[in-house]
């Protein structure tokens, strides 16, 4: 699985650090997502598949491989 | 369980299909919407569409690949007219019937109106891609825009048009914008932004009527007699859930479709999104929330209750949502409406931090201008129940 951000459509809910902090963080000053990792270990997928999902600005894209 | 349909091509219909797919439905998926655009998002329609930062492509909520990779039966561009949960049957516009054996209801709300105002050319409301384009073909500077209602999509809407030189004046009926919902303190915060703007704020501003010459509008009416000019009028009073098409289904409406905690209306019958009126056993009530989050949270509970009924959990979540105006943005947590106490924290500045209380426990979190992530510690805390004393407590420390 490949994942990427779209920074510029994201709102800084944080839905996707609270779902999968080792892949997601915000940044300090306006909360907009940074991609930790963008080849989660498997045991992470669902979690990021959720974070996907749940984003309030459809801003992360999965590439499933 | 080999038929689902999904009424509603929303976010919330949209992620309850994604989500059932996503978690190994093999069966049909039907997504119905009465909107022929492919799925598109809401939020940005009173804020980078109208601004003209985004195109409307920038709006889709998958692409049209993800959605083909998702296997749907899209039925777009037409209604669901009636619900017959005997047969198991969704009736259509077009005079076609879908069956099922559990239908989704996302059918979301639908904008206001003010009484009078059909087909007066001019007068808008906000809520699909047409209404945003249509308001914003007609802004450009010097126009004058009266915005009736000064809740969040009103709000959004001035702030979006004022940075085009539209001329924009908001008409609120209370005392401060949004009081009821955020109190006081926040809804002077808010009002105040405007004003910082160049945007005028008329507030305990009664509309009686809109005034018309040759079928376009020509101004607001109040009750006070003044008639405020407008070249255009947008009407931000509210919404009203899409449940019209439910009547003779035997399912339970009242403002919303009822449901009980786990979004269940009646036997293979669920609620998602801003339609749903459903029992939050985090804080002891039912509510129906219109926001964003809720909406993509609530579709994937309920695809993963319709999998696993037997694994079915309580929809609890902690609600969320953001406002995005004059270059701030404003988040919440929680569930702010009937609170007993909006407790200012912080107001620096262009800061706002307010606790509410509801009886003796913090139930929602509302700031502006500050550090996002410093907002997750509220979060926890209200996902936790924690009591009032204890929460403000440990927050000032």
């Amino acid at each position: 699985m490949k994942v990427s951000v779209a920074a510029e459509k994201c709102v800084a809910a944080g839905q996707c650090v609270l779902l999968a902090p080792a892949v997601f963080d915000q940044r300090e000053e306006d909360g907009v997502v940074v991609l930790l990792d963008e080849t989660p270990a498997p045991e992470l997928g669902d979690a990021v598949r959720e974070s996907a999902m749940v984003c309030p600005a459809a801003a992360i894209h999965l590439a499933e491989s | 369980m080999n038929r689902i349909v999904v009424v509603g091509a929303s976010a919330g219909g949209l992620a309850t299909a994604e989500a059932l797919r996503r978690a190994g439905f093999a069966g049909v998926i039907t997504l119905v919407g009465d909107e022929p655009e492919l799925p598109y998002d809401r939020p940005p329609l009173s804020k980078q569409l109208l601004s003209g930062e985004w195109e409307p492509g920038d709006l889709e909520l998958r692409s049209a690949t993800d959605l083909d990779a998702l296997k749907l039966e899209l039925r777009l561009g037409v209604r669901a007219t009636s619900l017959d949960t005997s047969r198991r049957r969704v009736l259509l516009a077009d005079d076609t019937e879908v069956s099922y054996d559990a239908v989704v209801v996302a059918t979301g709300v639908r904008a206001r109106r003010l009484p009078g105002t059909d087909g007066v050319a001019g007068v808008h409301t906000l809520r699909t891609l047409p209404d945003a384009l249509a308001l914003k073909e007609r802004l450009r500077p010097g126009r004058r825009l009266v915005i009736v209602g000064a809740g969040f999509v009103g709000a959004e809407v001035a702030a979006s048009v004022r940075a085009l030189g539209a001329d924009v004046t908001v008409l609120e009926s209370g005392p401060v914008a949004l009081g009821a919902a955020v109190g006081e303190a926040a809804g002077r915060y808010l009002t105040g932004l405007h004003d910082e703007h160049g945007v005028r704020v008329r507030t305990g501003a009664a509309v009686t009527a809109i005034a018309q010459a040759a079928g376009r509008v020509t101004g607001v009416e109040l009750a006070d007699g003044t008639v405020i000019p407008a070249d255009e009028v947008l009407v931000a009073v509210g919404s009203a859930p899409n449940t019209e098409w439910l009547a003779g289904s035997g399912l339970t409406v009242h403002n919303g479709l009822v449901c009980d905690q786990y979004c269940a209306a009646a036997p293979g019958v669920y609620g998602v999104g801003d339609v749903a009126r459903w029992e939050n056993p985090l804080f002891g009530t039912t509510m129906r929330v219109e926001h964003r989050t809720n909406a993509a949270e609530q579709g994937l509970a309920v695809a993963r209750t319709l999998l696993d009924p037997a694994a079915r959990r309580p929809f609890a979540p902690v609600p969320y949502f953001w406002s995005d105006q004059y270059g701030i943005r404003f988040q919440s947590y929680g569930h702010l409406r009937d609170h007993d106490e909006a407790l200012v924290l912080d107001a620096a500045g262009h800061r706002l931090l307010v606790a509410y209380r509801k009886d003796d426990r913090l139930v929602g979190v509302l700031a502006a201008g500050g550090t996002p992530k410093t907002l997750r510690a509220w979060r926890a805390l209200i996902a936790a129940a924690t009591p009032w004393t204890a929460a403000i407590t440990s927050t000032a420390a």
